[in-house]
């Protein structure tokens, strides 16, 4: 039997090309690695254009169905493609001083990008592990990339540790959904579930299933990992991990619900409430206490996976969209947010601090500015996208008829409002200890900009990203 | 040729993208042309308002200068405008507030003030988008963003607890407002359309709406504020800046009497008729132990800021009384007074803080008794105050005096006893208003700055001219305020009147 492997050309494209710079970057001599840097930015550009060539219109279950190709797959990796290449323009200035191993920094990138990209077409439970443990282990070696920092290291181990644990609770759930289904194929699970009563060894595995999917999301009660790492990690890797990854697990977790186990739903439904729940209330609680700022978001993170979920427990496809709508609006916000940190950083000192952002305001007024914009908009004020991220997420719970669900993250978001609040308010009222001007390479503010300007204008205008999230879910 | 402008959204974007561009000019090497630029900017605002005034048909409650847009056609979320009389003279009040304070109070702002400037002008635009939006999901996006504004202006040229002030300012108002999300996306999705039109419409069960109900009052007693949810305007006036303090009273307390107007009493009428006992007995205890709490105030701030409280009691009154009444009359002469009186405290209000911006600037200190003896050092000043603290009191003859005498008119045919209460306001806004008048401006020089100080200068005293001249004509002759109002009352009160159980 013979494919035609068009199909994959943006996959097979990225790998090649990633192999490709390896070599080139093996016989670099130059320290700072350009080459190297354009070139995967480059790659990540025509994988973009190709993925946007090949857009499909209708859903294709291709190579014995392990490999789906519909509008969901493309949206979701022409968005983790831009994510990542706005994670690279932010990391370049932060590895450059630090001397942190820089041709294996991009092409981790590539290799982690490769990753998500098979994991949201996966369409069998096997291209959907073999996709998330390509992404785990590049993103495991980032996190591990400032070699000679303690904590870097911790972070790394921590990272590494946890991760395995929940890739082999993944795969131990799937090896039960197996043994009882005798399917790998998501199409083929749903149908056996459609046909059948779900057994308690179904139910058994889908449990593993959901605190693996939980582990890697970073939610609440598995969430121990989530601060300490993107504490630990290079500012420039905490970008990068803190955004483009969640959108693709994102893509695994509709892969699994909605495909492979939307008969159970009411199974599911259950474990990801709680999950919800708890994540909103304990991400935003303890995100109160933070005086370190990358606590501070890593926290934050954990409270958006609440809200988040909110959309995915719902189990229908306007739910997910929402779901969608948000998680590509949390990684723009959050990845502008840890570029920020980057931009305020001087030479290869980080901050660290709250207090450090003291004065923001008045020094820098621009910096200022674009990260008020990016909290407020974090906290889900209008007119600024995380609005329109709530308010989505909220609907969709409306509409499945928790209204309680509703309340409760209405009451959550008063309490998250406070702790932006509070950066804002060190950026815009407290007084400068010492003038300091910012100096900031040109592809920073390119990105920076780039992100605040997202922000703003889906903020005034998100109809037409409403619609795309609408029209990704139309073949569930 | 204006007929041919797209005027509602001029008046909202006109201001915002000014202020936008305020923000991005170079700083203060062009403070004067900012400044000046600010100025003609809002001018241009309040003459399109008041065009909009001039051109408005009095004889229909229909909504007029109807701007409809497609914004998110998958939620059916609309750019829809549009103004009746509720909303029209709120709408030139805010360009006049907004107008008067980048005239009259920028120079008391000491630093930063290009983004004093751009502050203002980007409150003005939310305001009105606030007053104007058609839609509901626009009206909360209006009514949120409005407050950033707000927020960083008080905690950048605030008082010394600036910070504390402006985060619960910010917290207590975003409190309030999100169960009202909360609430217009439920009936958004009910309906399946989001416009506010729509939404008064519609048909809810008696659960929904005590539900709904709630929502918006938190969201609306928050921001009028009503007691117990009202001690963050206290924090916030005596923080603010002057121009923060003026635009706060003038304006942003009325939301909430506007909110109650536009969405409680027409959304959940049957909700509204419930509960309209727990809002009166409320609004009660704001207008009388609201009173004897400014009474007790030593800073000048909080007097006027306990009293906007007291005031806003009538407005509260005034709207849920016609959930009392029976008579059309009695009814619709209750709306006119909360609207009348939300017009005048916004003239009386703005005016009493400028007043205190003007001694603040003088002796940097708002304790009254630091004061003593102005008149001698001060005589035209005095004078104009005096206009104000009895207008405050609620004279005859002056603005106060229409909406206070309107609510409890009409309050008088629900229960004597309600009526009762209201008017014991006379005995106690006279007593705080005169007894301050008299503290600050007669007796002794308490000491020798006082006996120094300038009389207002010629840009304070037009500012406080203008606003005298208001609160005379609105006293005189309210017939003219009433008239613009009177078919949108009308249909208001049909509204609230028709239940929307069981439909």
């Amino acid at each position: 039997m013979t494919h035609n492997l068009i199909h994959l050309l943006p996959e097979i494209f990225l790998l090649t090309a990633a192999c490709i710079i390896l070599l080139i970057d093996v016989f670099s001599k130059d320290l700072d690695r350009n080459l190297t840097y354009r070139l995967s930015q480059l790659a990540l550009l025509a994988t973009a254009v190709i993925c946007m060539v090949q857009f499909p219109d209708v859903q294709y279950h291709l190579y014995d169905r392990h490999f789906i190709l519909d509008p969901m797959a493309g949206i979701i990796k022409i968005s983790v493609i831009l994510l990542a290449m706005l994670a690279l323009l932010f990391a370049r200035p932060y590895i450059l001083p630090r001397r942190i191993l820089r041709g294996e920094y991009y092409l981790l990138h590539l290799f982690a990008v490769l990753g998500m990209m098979v994991m949201v077409s996966g369409g069998s439970l096997l291209t959907l592990y073999l996709g998330l443990e390509l992404l785990s282990l590049s993103l495991y070696a980032l996190v591990a990339m400032q070699r000679h920092a303690y904590q870097s290291a911790e972070a790394a181990v921590k990272y590494f540790v946890m991760g395995a644990i929940a890739s082999g609770f993944l795969l131990y759930g799937m090896s039960l959904v197996y043994g009882v289904t005798q399917a790998i194929h998501l199409t083929d699970i749903a149908a056996y579930i459609a046909d059948n009563e779900a057994s308690l060894t179904l139910r058994f595995g889908l449990v593993f299933i959901v605190v693996a999917i939980a582990f890697k999301f970073g939610a609440v009660p598995f969430q121990m990992w989530v601060p300490d790492v993107y504490d630990g990690a290079p500012t420039s890797t905490t970008a990068f991990l803190s955004s483009a990854p969640k959108v693709a697990a994102f893509g695994l977790a509709v892969r699994i619900f909605g495909y492979g186990f939307i008969g159970t739903l009411i199974d599911w439904q259950g474990l990801l409430i709680i999950l919800a729940c708890l994540s909103m209330l304990v991400g935003n609680i303890v995100a109160l206490a933070q005086d370190n700022i990358k606590r501070l978001l890593a926290y934050s993170a954990i409270a958006h996976i609440g809200y988040f979920l909110l959309g995915l427990l719902t189990g229908t496809a306007e739910g997910f969209a929402a779901s969608f709508f948000y998680i590509l609006a949390y990684a723009i916000m959050s990845l502008g947010g840890f570029g920020c940190l980057i931009y305020l950083g001087k030479g290869i000192e980080d901050v660290k601090n709250i207090e450090q952002l003291k004065g923001l305001g008045r020094k820098n007024p621009w910096g200022g500015l674009l990260i008020s914009v990016l909290f407020l908009s974090m906290a889900g004020l209008p007119p600024f996208v995380g609005f329109w991220a709530k308010l989505e997420v909220f609907l969709a719970v409306l509409n499945s008829g928790f209204v309680w669900l509703a309340i409760f993250a209405a009451i959550m978001s008063i309490i998250g409002l406070f702790y932006y609040l509070k950066v804002v308010k060190v950026i815009f009222f407290d007084d400068p200890e010492k003038e300091q001007k910012i100096v900031a390479a040109r592809g920073l503010r390119l990105g920076l900009g780039l992100t605040s300007l997202s922000v703003v204008a889906l903020g005034l205008f998100p109809a037409k990203l409403l619609e795309l999230c609408e029209q990704a879910f139309q073949y569930l | 040729m204006l007929e041919q402008l797209p005027v509602l959204s001029l008046l909202i974007w006109l201001p915002l993208l000014s202020g936008i561009l305020v923000l991005l000019s170079p700083g203060d090497k062009m403070l004067v042309w900012s400044q000046r630029f600010g100025v003609v900017v809002s001018l241009a605002v309040l003459a399109l308002s008041v065009w909009l005034l001039a051109a408005f048909d009095t004889t229909t409650a229909e909504f007029q200068f109807v701007e409809r847009g497609d914004w998110i056609p998958s939620l059916n979320i609309g750019y829809e405008l549009g103004v009746d009389g509720i909303a029209l003279p709120l709408v030139v009040l805010t360009g006049l507030i907004n107008l008067l304070v980048l005239f009259g109070s920028t120079h008391s702002i000491k630093f930063r003030q290009t983004q004093f400037v751009a502050a203002v002008l980007l409150l003005t635009g939310a305001m009105n988008g606030v007053f104007l939006a058609q839609d509901s999901i626009l009206f909360y996006v209006f009514w949120e963003a409005m407050l950033i504004p707000m927020f960083l202006m008080i905690g950048i040229w605030g008082g010394p607890n600036r910070i504390y002030a402006t985060i619960k300012f910010f917290l207590y108002t975003f409190f309030g407002s999100i169960f009202m999300l909360v609430a217009l996306i439920y009936m958004g999705r009910e309906t399946g359309d989001f416009s506010i039109q729509a939404m008064q419409g519609m048909p809810l069960s008696g659960t929904e709406q005590s539900w709904i109900f709630w929502a918006f009052l938190l969201a609306f007693a928050v921001k009028i504020p009503m007691v117990p949810v009202h001690t963050w305007l206290p924090d916030a006036h005596v923080e603010a800046p002057t121009g923060g303090s003026v635009i706060l009273a003038a304006i942003m307390l009325k939301m909430g009497g506007y909110g109650f107007l536009r969405f409680s009493l027409p959304i959940t009428p049957d909700a509204a008729g419930a509960y309209a006992n727990l809002i009166i007995v409320l609004s009660l205890i704001a207008i009388v132990y609201i009173g004897f709490v400014a009474l007790a105030q030593k800073d000048m701030k909080k007097l006027i800021a306990y009293s906007s409280i007291a005031h806003m009691g009538f407005v509260t009154l005034g709207t849920f009384i016609i959930l009392k009444l029976i008579n059309m009359d009695a009814q619709s002469m209750a709306v006119q007074g909360a609207m009348v009186q939300m017009v005048s405290h916004g003239l009386v209000s703005g005016a009493l803080f400028f007043c205190i911006g003007v001694l603040y600037d003088r002796l940097h200190t708002r304790n009254i008794s630091d004061y003593g003896g102005v008149v001698n050092s001060m005589p035209v000043f005095a004078t104009l105050l005096m206009l104000f603290i009895f207008a405050n009191a609620g004279l005859p003859g002056t603005s106060g005096f229409v909406g206070e005498f309107f609510v409890i008119i009409s309050s008088f045919q629900a229960d004597w006893r309600i009526a009762l209460f209201a008017g014991l306001t006379l005995v106690l806004g006279a007593a705080y208003s005169l007894w301050f008048y008299k503290r600050v401006i007669f007796g002794k020089a308490a000491n020798d700055k006082i006996e120094r100080l300038d009389d207002i200068n010629i840009r304070e005293r037009s500012v406080l001219i203008i606003l005298a001249l208001l609160v005379i004509a609105l006293g005189v002759y309210p017939q003219f305020l009433i008239n613009i109002m009177q078919p949108s009352i009308e249909q208001l009160i049909q509204l609230t009147s028709s239940s929307k159980l069981g439909g």
